[in-house]
């Protein structure tokens, strides 16, 4: 069994060495359209994370029994269960987020991430490290995610959370808050970013030219 | 892979065992939490009638409490605009405008809808005296994409226009959906409906924003501006509430 080392690997691995988005680039349309505000950001990782989680450790548990003609079948429908009950969730205790986010919870359904963990991963892995690589790779997007939205709220808005940070010029003060970071594509910028400064940090992760 | 993993009869087997494990979470769950739903879109819709009513800083966060207090929910036959009892239990005039009972056909407007009740659940505005402040009409008509529902709120004299709040819409993010844009919703305040009996009100382009029968359509939704000048030309006319309105049944 995998000792501890392993585990810890699989479960922080995916946070910076390893990233969903900044280096697999997979997930990029839900990170792009609902960062612009942090809480929003937050709600979307807490559901892809727990959805991530949840569905590489179902996957797990009968990935013995699953017959390989029809597995991407069987993932989707774990898959799609998963994100319903967590928006069912969602209407239920968070209904002004949820709304928020419309159509983006359910698209977590075709969410890459959770898909290729589910296939690369949880199809060959027990339960207990599949639970913590979805819940890893849950972390990684949650990540870049929380970059995204405290930079695009902090300079669009001038808030973290919803909490005044810099006084806009509309409210008397003096920050003048920038159009662009509001406006979803201004995410492309930002994510580019961070992938350089990622890469900058591990080079590792640079590919060879060719 | 092992080979006896795919025989037929294993295969479908699984299939099937999976889809009823997961058809049983979906819908336990959503009957579990129905009733919490159901109360949270009711105290969202009572919010958007808050924020029509203009009470939303007195409000304080405690919508249900605040609309209890300042806003009565009535019900006016439309084609009399006289008020009548509520009609039923749970009446709802978006429902009853395919009950037979209710039902009237819309005919001569391009509004976008075929039906409508016949009794409509209007709201009505008192102060702290309880005077009548304002009269919260619903209002619906077919935008770009889909129905834009929303709530007209009037001012007591029946003629000059509060606020006109949008709560669900499908219009195009950025461009129709900024029906529900602030600044686009002050322009509607203190405008004219009537001008000597008739419907006056106008959306329309490079509208002078002193001109208290004209608002600037929203650019590049031109269809959805449309939309909300033929919702409002219905519902304000002779087969809207133009009776209501002009009985001023809230006077008496």
């Amino acid at each position: 069994m995998a000792d501890v080392k392993e585990m810890k690997k699989v479960l922080f691995g995916p946070v910076l060495d390893n990233n969903p988005i900044a280096l697999q680039v997979l997930g990029v349309c839900s990170a792009l359209a609902i960062t612009t505000k942090l809480e929003t950001a937050l709600v979307m990782s807490l559901a892809l994370t727990s959805v991530c989680a949840f569905s590489s450790l179902f996957i797990s548990l009968i990935r013995k029994q699953i017959p390989s003609s029809v597995r991407i079948i069987i993932q989707m429908t774990i898959i799609a269960s998963l994100v319903i009950v967590v928006d069912q969730i969602l209407k239920a205790y968070s209904y002004e987020i949820s709304k928020q986010l419309s159509v983006f919870v359910g698209l977590i359904i075709t969410n890459c991430i959770v898909m290729g963990r589910a296939e690369a991963y949880a199809m060959k892995s027990p339960p207990m490290m599949s639970l913590l690589d979805g819940l890893g790779n849950g972390l990684g997007y949650s990540m870049v995610l929380i970059i995204i939205g405290t930079i695009k709220e902090l300079f669009g808005f001038g808030t973290i959370l919803g909490f005044p940070v810099f006084e806009l010029v509309q409210n008397g003060g003096w920050y003048q808050g920038n159009g662009l970071l509001i406006l979803p594509f201004s995410s492309f910028f930002l994510i580019g970013g961070l992938i350089w400064a990622i890469r900058t940090i591990r080079p590792a992760q640079v590919e060879p030219k060719e | 892979m092992s080979a006896k993993k795919e025989t037929l009869g294993k295969t479908v087997g699984v299939v099937v065992a999976v889809c009823l494990v997961c058809s049983i979470i979906v819908s336990g769950s959503a009957v579990g939490l129905r009733s919490l739903q159901q109360t949270n879109a009711a105290l969202d819709k009572q919010s958007n009638i808050i924020e029509a009513a203009g009470l939303m800083d007195k409000a304080q966060g405690d919508i249900a409490a605040t609309f209890d207090k300042y806003v009565e929910e009535k019900y006016v036959d439309l084609s009399t605009g006289e008020y009548v009892e509520k009609p039923s239990e749970n009446y709802d005039m978006y429902k009853a405008a395919k009950d037979p009972n209710y039902t009237v056909k819309v005919e001569g407007s391009n509004v976008g809808f075929q039906q409508r009740a016949s009794i409509a659940a209007i709201y009505v505005v008192k102060d702290d005296q309880g005077k009548v402040d304002r009269i919260i009409l619903p209002v619906h008509g077919s935008g770009l994409w889909d129905l834009m529902y929303g709530f007209l709120a009037i001012d007591s004299d029946g003629n000059t226009v509060r606020e006109l709040v949008y709560y669900n819409q499908k219009e195009t993010p950025g461009l129709g959906g900024e029906i529900q844009n602030p600044s686009w919703k002050a322009k509607w305040s203190g405008k004219k409906l009537y001008e000597d009996g008739e419907v006056a009100i106008q959306v329309k382009k490079n509208a002078n924003p002193s001109d208290p029968y004209a608002v600037d359509a929203l650019s590049g939704a031109t269809l959805t501006s449309n939309g909300v000048q033929n919702t409002l030309t219905y519902w304000l006319g002779e087969n809207g509430y133009g009776p209501y309105l002009k009985n001023q049944s809230w006077k008496s």
